[in-house]
């Protein structure tokens, strides 16, 4: 088979009608009505916005733009484009001060230390606002960069609930499209914007194009690495994806408890968040 | 004759036996006032699917001296019920279950047979396996019950074709999986794919009952269908949503099927006996 034959492309409005539900369930469940959403511009936080404004009404959903004084000046303006289209509710919170006297105790921290403090500012902003606003916090982190762990732990993965975490960048872009998203986001190159310059695919250092064909033929398909190798895929990469899956599992489950008793969270205290709901 | 069936495609509330037993009214009381003459709600109507540590907390005993199924036959006397629920035997098994009600009566009780612990699924970790396939007398025909993973396998259907059920009643809890281009998933095309077979092979009317709703990250698709002996679809409710589905049913079907097509004449069970004993005779393969 040629890897590059593997088509990832979804059925986009039964995608819409699941997850749109998803956000509604969850949520009312919970007993709340209301989402907040930290919209950073880019296209993962715009779909999610765009999904729960679907699923909760317009006066439902607050986005949240949280710039640094170093963020691209383009994030805050396509997110303004899609609070003025959906018509949702939004508030500005710049990180800068909040985080700048922990950088400026650490002033040669490194380029990750000071992503994770802007990454784990927001999440406190956001989950400030969720009580305020009395909605759940919706998380934006797609299947990609869940299973290669690029997030920050108890940052921007920080959510009560993520619809977007069974679709690749790639079904993201699609459903997007589906959902008339502007093209402009849709087809920027996809940012962390944690500082100047960066993207996704240069940190990486390969594109989601291709790590996405690749995650779904081992992931959803159950490929070996053997069998993506000889579907196509470089050895370096496929051994390059492996290894950050495995290293990166860490931040997809919650901390192990050690046990001592005959019950333990976890282990043999087994209940679904929608307990009794 | 006719038989007017409706299927109950609803949400549950997960653990909540009152709640969800208030929605069972509720439904009773339209599908009586539709005149319905059967309703069938789906897998664990009355308690929700991921039941996990929950499970001994809800169990029920399909008896008139137990609280719940006391209002639900009396519930059935205008009207017969398939209900599903967890069954707690004498010596305190846990059985995910679907129940036959009909006149004041518990006419048949199901015990889930396979439990599947791959994938998504850890329903043999919080269950007892049910150990019988039998087919059951109704005041319409005779029946058979099976529940989800029961009738991805063959043998349960087929079982119950010999021991002379015309009618599958087949309830479901089933998780939504494998989005692709298709309009809908794959785990229900798969699902309804098999029942319209089963109708096909068995000339016989398959009665799925699937609900909808989520819990946690797990969505139901709802979905449910009724297939004739001629393996036509009769009625598919729609997916994802909750739904009343009605739909009346010429039991006449079955002579002019199986006058056309007699595959249940000339099935050579005892061929099946021989060759079955001889495979399980033979345990290498």
């Amino acid at each position: 088979m040629n890897a590059l034959s593997v088509d990832l492309s979804i059925n986009t409005e039964l995608a819409r009608t699941i997850l749109t539900g998803f956000i509604r369930s969850e949520i009312t469940r919970a007993g709340f009505s209301r989402a907040v959403i930290g919209l950073s511009g880019g296209l993962d936080s715009v779909l999610a916005c765009t999904l729960a404004t679907e699923a909760l009404g317009t006066e439902n959903v607050l986005a949240v733009r949280m710039p640094y004084k170093t963020s691209n000046p383009d994030s805050l303006s396509h997110a303004q484009i899609v609070i003025d289209k959906l018509g949702i509710k939004s508030l500005t919170i710049p990180i800068t001060e909040i985080v700048q006297p922990l950088m400026d105790r650490y002033p040669s921290a490194s380029q990750i230390r000071q992503g994770n403090m802007m990454a784990r500012a927001r999440m406190i902003v956001l989950y400030d606002q969720s009580e305020e606003f009395h909605g759940l916090v919706v998380g934006t982190s797609n299947k990609t960069e869940i299973l290669l762990g690029y997030s920050t732990q108890y940052g921007d993965s920080a959510c009560a609930l993520n619809p977007l975490g069974d679709l690749y960048k790639t079904q993201i872009r699609q459903l997007a499209s589906a959902m008339d998203i502007p093209s402009e986001i849709i087809q920027k190159p996809p940012s962390a914007d944690l500082w100047v310059g960066q993207t996704d695919e240069g940190e990486l250092g390969f594109s989601y194009h291709d790590v996405d064909q690749l995650l779904y033929l081992m992931v959803d398909q159950r490929y070996s690495p053997q069998d993506c190798i000889e579907a196509g895929f470089s050895k370096d990469f496929v051994d390059n994806v492996v290894r950050r899956i495995q290293r990166s599992h860490y931040k997809r489950v919650m901390p192990p408890i050690a046990k001592l008793s005959n019950r333990t969270i976890g282990y043999d205290f087994l209940y679904l968040r929608d307990w009794g709901t | 004759m006719k038989l007017s069936l409706a299927l109950a495609q609803i949400d549950t509330v997960l653990g909540n036996v009152e709640a969800n037993l208030e929605k069972h009214l509720v439904y009773i009381k339209n599908a009586r006032q539709q005149g319905a003459d059967l309703l069938v709600f789906p897998e664990l109507s009355l308690t929700g699917y991921v039941l996990q540590d929950i499970t001994p907390t809800v169990a029920l005993k399909p008896q008139k001296t137990d609280a719940v199924f006391k209002v639900l036959l009396e519930e059935s006397r205008d009207i017969d019920l398939v209900v599903g629920f967890v069954d707690e035997d004498d010596r305190h098994r846990f059985f995910i279950s679907s129940a036959y009600l009909s006149q004041g009566e518990v006419v048949y009780v199901h015990h889930k047979l396979y439990l599947p612990t791959y994938g998504l699924f850890d329903e043999g970790r919080f269950f007892a396996w049910g150990d019988k396939v039998s087919a059951f007398d109704t005041r319409f025909g005779r029946m058979g019950i099976l529940i989800c993973e029961d009738f991805w396998h063959a043998s349960p259907p087929y079982l119950l074709w010999l021991d002379g059920a015309d009618f599958f009643i087949f309830t479901s809890a089933s998780p939504g999986r494998g989005l692709n281009q298709a309009p809908q998933l794959e785990s229900a095309r798969w699902v309804e794919m098999v029942n319209q077979a089963y109708a096909c092979m068995f000339t016989s009317f398959v009665i799925h009952a699937n609900r909808t709703g989520y819990e946690d990250g797990l969505n139901f698709w709802g979905g449910s269908t009724v297939f004739d002996p001629n393996g036509e679809l009769v009625t598919r409710a729609p997916q994802h949503r909750e739904y009343y589905a009605q739909v009346e049913i010429d039991l006449n079907q079955l002579h002019r099927t199986r006058a056309r097509l007699p595959l249940l004449r000339d099935e050579r069970t005892g061929l099946i006996q021989k060759e079955l004993n001889r495979i399980l005779e033979n345990q290498n393969r």
